[in-house]
């Protein structure tokens, strides 16, 4: 970005003050030895290209077709998700919960910004922000609302705050009219918002 | 701490504004910074509980005010001047280069052989686990009813203000895991029993209390706990 900053040359402070703390913490680091190039790049390219919610998706989806699967991920998260490859940072104590036509699970950090880093990513702005995670844990049905989800009066919800190193997926409910679908399809049906608890899996249309 | 990022049950905040689309990284400052805090996390330079407690200390009015990894990069800046790593004259300098060149101290393509990469490759894989093996059994067992002390430290602490001297129950048993509210403050783990405690919506936020979830839960360690 910094070789664009003559386009704006009208400003005086073709740099933000943000971007100047920043740039000044990593060269600093750089300097001290702590921090490289390359060590940006790889953590930077892991979160961008390979750690995602399609992670979280092909954990749900083998647990849709796979009663063993889905026993071995209800009872003990972490070691389940770690047989299709996925864990460490952020990942280190997994326990899935699962949602049904009586209960429906909703997961947040109020402290901070707790979530589930192997399986889902980095979590989205809105799921660190003050309006969700002040809301959520007191008024759930009303965020849920919010995200297009509404829930029978029958049905009874549960937020589960991070507040530890616990890190909690939600395994949403199969959609009715996919049982013709495989293994890779129902994968491709399943959202990191329906991970989190705030919406429900929608089947093809 | 009471701090503003116990935001639990706060109102006030107005809508959840999601973002359709929204990319990992909305700026490149935000990657540098991402990577600067878990680079250091992964090199013992601090830990996340001195990590996530710095958080808590930017200041409350820069806390509500400012982006997510800008509280970040506050936190960073907080803690790297506490341990002596970075001295505040240096990094004030350095910003004011910077802001008079914006192509000072730019980050280098990335070389061939790095072995803080591959260390880090390494490290996302391993991950930082909390839990611990001590001798002591749990205080508690699945099915236990306890209710949560009333701790007011100003230090760290993760026991949520919604949840504070409220009955509950024990619903899972996680052994024993680091205790924040040492490691944050001179990294002593004090390991302690951890427990997931459900918490009656009824209870945590009154019976009139519209649109109430049925139960909160929350991970607490066993020295937030007492018998009921």
């Amino acid at each position: 970005m910094s070789d664009h900053h003559h386009d704006h040359g009208h400003h005086p402070h073709p740099i933000s003050d943000v971007q100047a703390r920043a740039r000044a913490l990593e060269s600093l680091l750089r300097d001290k030895g702590l921090l490289t190039p390359g060590a940006v790049d790889t953590l930077v390219s892991a979160y961008e290209q390979d750690i995602g919610p399609l992670n979280g998706a092909k954990v749900v989806a083998r647990a849709w077709t796979d009663p063993d699967y889905k026993q071995r991920l209800l009872e003990e998260g972490s070691g389940a998700i770690r047989e299709l490859g996925f864990g460490g940072l952020q990942g280190e104590h997994m326990v899935v919960v699962e949602n049904t036509p009586e209960v429906h699970n909703v997961v947040v950090c109020t402290l901070c910004s707790c979530y589930p880093w192997p399986v889902l990513g980095l979590p989205p702005v809105w799921y660190k922000s003050a309006p969700y995670r002040s809301r959520v844990v007191r008024e759930p049905r009303a965020v849920l609302a919010e995200f297009g989800t509404e829930l029978g009066d029958d049905v009874a919800i549960r937020v589960w705050d991070s507040s530890a190193e616990i890190r909690y997926l939600v395994l949403p409910e199969r959609p009715a009219g996919t049982e013709h679908l495989s293994e890779e399809e129902l994968a491709g049906l399943v959202t990191r918002d329906a991970m989190i608890g705030v919406q429900k899996v929608e089947a093809p249309a | 701490m009471n701090g503003v990022h116990d935001m639990g049950g706060l109102h006030g905040f107005g809508p959840i504004r999601p973002e359709t689309g929204e990319p990992v990284f909305h700026q490149a400052w935000e990657q540098d910074v991402f990577a600067s805090v878990i680079a250091l996390m992964a090199q013992g330079v601090y830990n996340l509980d001195e990590f996530r407690h710095a958080v808590e200390r930017i200041g409350a009015a820069h806390y509500l005010d400012s982006s997510y990894y800008d509280h970040w990069l506050s936190a960073a800046e907080l803690v790297l001047c506490e341990k002596g790593l970075i001295d505040p004259a240096e990094l004030d300098r350095r910003i004011a280069d910077i802001k008079a060149d914006p192509d000072a101290h730019a980050r280098p393509p990335a070389g061939d052989a790095d072995p803080l990469a591959e260390a880090l490759t390494q490290g996302l894989q391993a991950g930082l686990p909390a839990h611990r093996e001590v001798a002591a059994g749990p205080r508690f067992a699945v099915g236990d009813r306890v209710v949560t002390n009333n701790l007011q430290p100003p230090g760290h602490i993760r026991l949520p203000a919604y949840v504070r001297d409220k009955p509950g129950v024990v619903v899972m048993t996680h052994g024993a895991h680091v205790l924040p509210d040492t490691h944050a403050h001179g990294g002593d783990e004090s390991p302690a029993h951890l427990y997931t405690v459900r918490f009656d919506g009824d209870r945590v936020w009154g019976e009139t209390a519209a649109d109430r979830p049925a139960a909160n839960h929350v991970d607490l360690w066993e020295p937030y706990l007492s018998p009921a």
